[in-house]
């Protein structure tokens, strides 16, 4: 990624959730797309205000599932079938009742694995850079009690004089230019 | 003077809610700032308590005994164990099923009571899993330890070798292993990306540099955005999911490795939600002993309140019942089934020469705690929990050598019947573990966020957002 230059966005903090929300909801309705909001805990109402309702990681979780599953079921088979066949009892060489225990162990360890790492992946971390903690106030209250909305710089109706003057209108405790 | 103040009176005691009668889950008056400047001052503080440092250095000291035994059975073999022929299992099958237990209480709560909803469950989640995760560690020692050699223990992977051997698949011991290894990956995992946001807060809120480095990295460069936080919620809640089926496997599987052998005494059906009963019984109670000291210690009594004690014992009292039910069953079904062999195990189990800890197990972990539990004065005397909590453990321990031994010394043919005798090796390595299993704790408690702040801010009612985004003021007032 080349080096980036100039201003990311424009940095608003509330104290209140609601307040958060609220102004999320009307830059929404003013046109704003290139935003996010950044907060202490999940507030899901901001994700709606955002219109972010889908992300990936059921189906990379399920995908992942089915991944273990497969695996372990034909590693067993191969393995206890063809590869080393071993008469134990006189039991069947395939028998697949005892093959589901260490698939069905897989089936988790493979989709919980995809879940966590798939939502890290999704969500680009580790990324220990990045523009909003330039802010002199955000990493005193994003993640302690402050909510912060941040109106990003390549939206195409983003403009530093019109957009602080948009978010002035919600009386946030301060706004602040965030710089790349 | 006569009048007594309203603190002393109960109905007015502020940690009870007036609507329900119940214990609050978070002491009233707390808001963001509070919670963070609370739990995050436990790591961040520049003093740590002196105790801290005691604690440690007993613990630690008690831990040497497992590098001491361990040293001496690499040198040795496993013939310092008190283990032989027919008694083949002893502490080191008994010692891997308590502990492995043990850390099921804290998956339960981490997974099953998310996914019920139990918000309660909130402030003692994170301690719950890292005293799985270390319990975990504990319990993965012994069987590795008993193999003989294991430093070859790789080989109970499928992996491809010179050798060309394979595992064999239709032994419970090999579904032992990928159900053990499956279950640790996940708790670490699940425990890891449940502190991610709180290793931000702690990266912000640390002064020192060498704490903002650490914990910035631990954070992944964590800074709640809103998309992030959506997609952290569904895997948690995708985790939460998968650990519960896991959970209730892993004990059914370690059950297996017992029910599927054909000896009397483990040859039987109820073993494995019986062992998972067991297995949440005895991890309740950890939870317990940990808890209470550290609520003290820390002075987290407005997060963990009574209500988490009051909560935790009637979970201990439910699974209690399941594991007497058990026990009950045991005993029907050795006379119900009309075999001389079950019949003569169970015998011998309660009035064999090891009689003795079929009636410790009864006691301690039927008698003693399913009778006292009913009353809610006892269930939130933090003293008599805590007391009860050694008990149950206790219980539960002889629950499993009654199972591993009792059934082994005597089997089938009387000419081959012997006896077992734990060695000095095998309790030095049993208390090791302890003093292991409560140094990894007390680091845990130094230096990572032992109560979730995230989580604990979303139960606060300043979290509700009024439409028009109501200001300020008027949700300070209504909170106050």
């Amino acid at each position: 990624m080349p080096p980036r230059e100039g201003t990311y966005g424009l940095l608003a903090e509330f104290n209140t959730p609601s307040e958060l929300v609220h102004a999320t909801q009307m830059a929404r309705r003013e046109g704003y797309r290139r935003m996010e909001c950044y907060t202490p805990y999940p507030v899901e109402e901001a994700a709606e205000a955002l219109h972010f309702h889908k992300t990936r990681v059921p189906l990379l979780c399920l995908m992942g599932g089915v991944m273990g599953l497969t695996t372990a079921f034909l590693m067993e088979t191969w393995i206890n079938v063809y590869a080393y066949p071993l008469n134990i009892g006189g039991r069947p060489l395939f028998s697949w009742p005892a093959f589901i225990i260490p698939a069905y162990e897989w089936t988790i360890l493979f989709s919980g694995l995809s879940a966590a790492f798939g939502m890290l992946a999704l969500n680009g971390l580790p990324q220990l850079y990045h523009p909003v903690f330039n802010a002199p106030n955000f990493r005193n209250g994003a993640t302690t009690d402050k909510f912060f909305l941040c109106l990003e710089a390549h939206d195409p109706k983003f403009s530093l004089t019109e957009s602080r003057a948009f978010l002035e209108q919600f009386s946030p405790a301060s706004v602040v230019e965030v710089d790349h | 003077m006569a009048t007594k103040s309203p603190i002393e009176d109960p109905v007015v005691d502020p940690m009870i809610d007036p609507r329900t009668g119940e214990y609050a889950v978070i002491a009233p008056g707390h808001n963001f700032k509070s919670v963070t400047q609370k739990i995050a001052g436990i790591v961040l503080t520049g003093h740590t308590p002196l105790a801290w440092f005691f604690g440690l250095m007993f613990a630690g000291g008690v831990a040497s005994l497992v590098v001491i035994a361990v040293t001496w059975l690499f040198l040795k073999g496993v013939g310092i164990w008190g283990i032989t022929i027919p008694g083949a299992w002893g502490f080191a099958i008994i010692n891997f099923v308590w502990w492995i237990g043990i850390g099921h209480a804290g998956t339960l709560i981490s997974a099953i009571l998310l996914l019920f909803k139990q918000t309660w469950r909130n402030s003692i989640n994170r301690f719950a899993e890292a005293m799985t995760i270390f319990a975990v560690v504990c319990a993965g020692m012994f069987p590795l330890l008993h193999v003989g050699r294991p430093w070859l223990g790789y080989w109970l992977f499928p992996y491809p070798n010179t050798m060309n051997i394979w595992p064999q698949f239709r032994s419970p011991l090999a579904w032992d292993v990928f159900a053990v290894s499956t279950y640790a990956t996940i708790s670490v995992v699940f425990w890891y990306i449940g502190m991610i946001p709180d290793f931000g807060t702690l990266r912000d809120r640390a002064k020192l540099p060498l704490a903002k480095y650490i914990y910035g990295l631990l954070s992944l460069g964590w800074r709640g955005s809103t998309r992030h936080w959506i997609r952290y919620e569904t895997a948690s809640l995708l985790l939460a999911g998968l650990s519960t089926p896991l959970v209730l496997s892993v004990h059914t599987v370690i059950s297996f490795d017992f029910a599927v052998a054909a000896l009397a005494g483990w040859h039987t059906t109820i073993f494995p939600p019986y062992f998972v009963a067991g297995a949440i019984y005895s991890g309740f109670a950890m939870v317990l002993t940990l808890a209470i000291p550290i609520r003290k210690f820390y002075h987290l009594e407005d997060l963990v309140t009574l209500r988490h004690l009051d909560n935790m014992a009637k979970v201990m009292l439910g699974t209690g019942l399941i594991v007497a039910y058990g026990y009950a069953m045991e005993v029907f079904m050795s006379w119900y089934s009309a075999s001389h062999w079950e019949f003569f195990m169970m015998w011998n189990r309660m009035f064999g020469p090891m009689g003795w800890g079929y009636w410790i197990l009864i006691l301690t972990n039927i008698l003693i705690p399913l009778t006292t539990l009913w009353w809610r004065k006892l269930r939130v005397n933090v003293t008599y929990l805590f007391i009860l909590s050694f008990v149950v453990n206790i219980g539960m321990w002889f629950e499993r050598f009654v199972i591993v031994v009792t059934s082994l010394y005597r089997d089938y043919l009387p000419s081959s019947w012997g006896t077992y005798r734990a060695t000095k090796w095998d309790y030095m390595l049993f208390i090791g573990t302890w003093g292991l299993f409560t140094t990894l704790f007390l680091c845990f408690a130094r230096f990572a966020p032992m109560i979730p702040m995230n989580e604990i801010k979303m139960m606060l009612p300043q979290t509700k957002i009024r439409p028009g985004g109501a200001n300020a003021e008027t949700v300070i007032e209504e909170t106050a």
